[in-house]
C-alpha cells in the first residue's frame, strides 16, 4: 500500500544575476514523481545539486514546492491549511545530516527531545518525562544522562538524541537526510544498525537521501538516482545496481571506490551530450523505471 | 622472487622502505605532538614513525581524532600553536628538517613537499587569478621570467585536464567549480615539481564521480613525475584504491601498518577488523558495528586506546601501551610479491606475551 506517493514536484528558485540583472529561474526539482509503499525504505540519491534535499524538504513542505501534489496517507498535502499540516507533522518527521547544528545547544536533551510533544500539547508533564526516558532507551542512550547538553555527547550520540526526537510523536514517514554522513565509520555502522532495527520495532516506513551510494545499496528496497533535479532512473535497489540503464547511474555506480586493492575498476566517465535530459522515464524491465 | 623471512623486528621505524632496497625519501621517527591547554598537556600524536620511499604511496587511514591529519601538519612544520613537535625527528632524504627554521622550513614546503588540502579554498586567494597565484609559487621556487613561469603555468593547467588553460588562467577561484579548484591546488602543489605531496583528504569535499577523476588524476601525475605522496584518508575505498602501503591510525598511534594488499586480505589489528567489516555490504545484513566511540584527547585510555572497544582484549591490554611488532615473514599473496613489512601494535602477536596465554585468547575468539 502506497504511504507517500508524490507527483510531478517541481521547485523553481528564482534568482537576480548581479544587482539590476534581470530574474532566472532555476528548476531544483523538475518533475519528479514517486511511491513509497508502507515499511519500505525508499533511496533518493544523487550528487550535490542533484535536488534531493529540496525534494524531501517540499514533501514536509519545509520548502513550499512551485508545483505538484504530494499525497500523504491519503490526504493531500499541499492543499492542507497551517493547521491540518502541523497535525500532519506529527506523521512525517525529518531527521537531519549534521548533528552538530541540528540540536540547540542551550537546551538540555531531555527539553530538546520533549519540545515537540508540547508543541502538540500531548500527555502531562509527568507523562511527557516517562515519554522521553522511554525514547532514550529506544535509541540507546543512557537516561542518566537526560540533563546534559548536546555538547558533552559524541557525533553518534547526537544523531541518536536527533532520532529520538525525530520518533517522539511516534510518526509512519522518517526522511532521513544523510543522517550518517557526518558520523565515523565505525560509528556510522551503529547509527544504520539502529535505523534497521527501529524500522523493524515500529513499522516505520523511510526516506532515505543520502550521497553514499554503498550506504543506498545496502539499507534501501528500492531507490530513485536523481539528476540536475530529475528522476533519471528507478527501481528495486538489487536489480538497478546490478544492471544500471541509464548512462549517469553507469558512470555514478563506476566511479564508487571500493575497499579491495585487487576489485577491476572501470570507469565510465559521463558524457552529458550522449543523452537527452528531457527524456522521460519508461519501464525498462518489471518495476524498473529509466529515462532512456 | 624468493620471500625473505624477516626477523622479529626491534627498529621503531615502520615499513619496509621503498621496494628495491635504497634510502627513504620521508622518514618519521619516534613523532610526537602535544597540545598545552590549560587543563594540562594532551598527547595529540604518540609514538608515530613511517617512511615514505620515493615514489610511493603511503595511505595514512584513520577516523576523526586519530590524528592522521596532525601527523600530516607536523611534518610539513605547519602546526599551530598551542600544538608542538614534543619529541621525535622528521628526516627528508637524510636530513633533519623538524629543527629548521621557518624561512628555511619556507624553501621546502612546496619546493620539495607539496600539499593539497580537503578544501581547495584554503588553499587558494581569492583576491588574486589562479594564474598570478601558479606564477609567483613558480618564480619563488624556480628561476624563470614571468613569461616562462606563465607558460609554465599554463602547461600545468592543461596537464591537471583544464579545458582551454591559455584562457582560464587569468580567472578568479570563485570562477571555477569545485572539481576544478581542487585541480588547480593540485596544479599549485605539483608547479615545483616537489619530491612529496602531503594530500589531507584531497576527495573528501568533492562529489563521487569528481572524486573518481581526482583520484585517477592525482595517480596517474605521481607516477609521471616520480612523487611520492602521504594520503590522507578516512576512506577505506580510496585507500583501496591509491595507495601501496597503508598506515591505520587511532587515538593518535599508528596500529598497523601493512602494504595494501595484506592489509586488506589479512588486517590484524582488531581495530583494523572492525573497521572494514563495518563498511556496508550486502542488502539488509546487519552492519558489524565497532561499539562504543573513538576517545576524546585528554580521556585517552592507558594501556591500549582501542581496548574498551576491542572484542579481543585480555589481561595485558589495560595495563601498558603495546609496542609494534612486525607479523609473519614476506610471503607472496596469490601469485604476487609484496615488498615491506605488516606490522600491528596489539598484545595478540607481542613477543612478550607468553605463547600459552596467546593460544588461549585466540582459542577463546575462534569460539565467538
Amino acid at each position: 500500500m502506497a504511504l507517500l506517493q508524490v507527483r510531478h514536484l517541481t521547485k523553481e528558485f528564482s534568482r537576480r544575476e548581479g544587482l539590476f540583472g534581470r530574474t532566472t529561474s532555476v528548476r531544483a526539482v523538475d518533475d519528479v514523481s514517486f511511491t513509497i509503499k508502507k515499511g519500505e525504505t525508499f533511496g533518493l540519491v544523487g550528487e550535490s545539486g542533484s535536488g534531493k534535499t529540496t525534494t524531501g524538504r517540499c514533501i514536509l513542505r519545509l520548502i513550499e514546492p512551485t508545483s505538484g501534489d504530494v499525497i500523504f496517507d491519503g490526504k493531500d498535502v499541499l492543499k492542507l491549511s497551517r493547521g491540518d499540516m502541523r497535525r500532519l507533522r506529527r506523521d512525517m518527521q525529518i531527521v537531519f545530516q549534521d548533528p552538530y547544528s541540528s540540536l540547540n545547544p542551550r537546551m538540555r536533551v531531555s527539553d530538546i527531545v520533549e519540545e515537540p510533544l508540547i508543541i502538540h500539547r500531548l500527555g502531562s508533564r509527568a507523562e511527557r518525562r516517562e515519554r522521553v526516558r522511554q525514547l532514550f532507551e529506544l535509541v540507546g542512550l543512557n537516561p542518566d544522562h537526560l540533563r546534559r547538553y548536546p555538547h558533552e555527547f559524541s557525533g553518534g550520540q547526537r544523531q541518536r538524541i536527533g532520532l529520538a526526537r525525530a520518533l517522539a510523536l511516534n510518526p509512519s514517514l522518517v526522511i532521513a537526510d544523510e543522517p550518517v554522513s557526518a558520523l565515523d565509520v565505525s560509528v556510522q555502522a551503529q547509527v544504520v544498525n539502529l535505523l534497521m532495527d527501529l524500522q523493524q520495532q515500529l513499522k516505520l516506513t523511510y526516506l532515505f537521501i543520502a550521497h553514499d551510494l554503498r550506504l543506498v545499496e545496502h539499507i534501501c528496497s528500492r531507490v530513485a538516482v536523481m539528476y540536475l533535479g530529475r528522476i533519471v532512473e528507478m527501481g528495486e535497489t538489487a536489480k538497478l545496481f546490478a544492471a544500471p540503464q541509464h548512462p549517469y547511474t553507469r558512470a555514478l555506480l563506476s566511479a564508487i571506490p571500493v575497499p579491495d586493492p585487487d576489485a577491476p575498476r572501470r570507469r565510465i566517465v559521463l558524457d552529458p551530450a550522449s543523452f537527452d535530459r528531457s527524456a522521460p522515464l519508461r519501464e525498462v524491465a518489471a518495476g524498473h523505471l529509466a529515462a532512456v | 622472487m624468493t620471500p625473505t623471512p624477516a626477523l622479529m623486528s626491534n627498529r621503531p621505524t615502520l615499513g619496509g622502505g621503498p621496494p628495491g632496497g635504497g634510502s627513504p625519501l620521508l622518514e618519521v621517527r619516534n613523532l610526537r605532538v602535544e597540545f598545552n591547554t590549560r587543563r594540562g598537556t594532551l598527547v595529540a600524536i604518540d609514538d608515530v614513525s613511517l617512511t615514505i620511499a620515493p615514489g610511493e604511496v603511503l595511505g595514512v587511514v584513520g577516523e576523526s581524532g586519530a590524528g592522521k591529519s596532525l601527523t600530516g601538519t607536523a611534518i610539513i612544520g605547519l602546526l599551530e600553536p598551542p600544538g608542538r613537535v614534543a619529541g621525535g625527528q622528521v628526516l627528508l632524504e637524510g636530513r633533519r628538517i623538524d629543527n629548521l627554521s621557518f624561512e628555511e622550513m619556507r624553501k621546502i614546503r612546496g619546493r620539495r613537499i607539496g600539499a593539497i588540502f580537503q578544501d581547495p579554498l584554503t588553499s587558494l586567494n581569492p583576491l588574486f587569478t589562479v594564474g598570478q597565484q601558479l606564477v609567483e609559487t613558480i618564480q619563488t621556487h624556480l628561476p624563470l621570467s614571468a613569461a616562462d613561469a606563465r607558460k609554465r603555468a599554463i602547461e600545468l593547467l592543461g596537464e591537471v585536464g583544464i579545458s582551454a588553460p591559455e584562457r582560464r588562467i587569468d580567472n578568479f577561484p570563485h570562477q571555477f567549480s569545485g572539481g576544478m579548484r581542487q585541480r588547480v591546488v593540485i596544479a599549485l602543489a605539483l608547479c615545483a615539481n616537489p619530491q612529496l605531496i602531503i594530500a589531507d583528504e584531497p576527495t573528501t569535499a568533492l562529489d563521487v564521480s569528481i572524486q573518481a577523476q581526482i583520484i585517477t588524476l592525482m595517480k596517474r601525475l605521481c607516477r609521471e613525475h616520480g612523487t611520492a605522496v602521504m594520503l590522507i584518508t578516512h576512506d577505506m575505498g580510496v585507500i583501496a584504491e591509491t595507495a601501496d602501503r597503508v598506515a591505520v591510525m587511532y587515538a593518535g598511534r599508528i596500529v598497523e601498518a601493512a602494504p595494501v594488499r595484506a592489509l586488506f586480505r589479512e588486517p590484524m589489528h582488531p581495530y583494523t577488523r572492525g573497521l572494514l567489516a563495518s563498511l556496508p555490504g550486502r542488502q539488509g545484513e546487519r552492519l558489524q558495528a565497532i561499539e562504543g566511540t573513538v576517545p576524546r584527547l585528554g580521556h585517552i585510555p592507558a594501556g591500549c586506546a582501542f581496548a574498551p572497544r576491542c572484542p579481543d582484549r585480555f589481561e595485558p591490554c589495560d595495563k601498558a601501551v603495546p609496542g609494534m611488532t612486525q607479523i609473519g615473514d614476506l610471503v607472496p599473496r596469490g601469485f604476487r610479491f609484496e615488498p615491506g613489512e605488516h606490522m600491528a601494535r596489539c598484545y595478540l602477536y607481542s613477543p612478550a606475551i607468553e605463547p600459552q596465554v596467546l593460544a588461549e585468547v585466540r582459542r577463546e575468539k575462534d569460539r565467538r
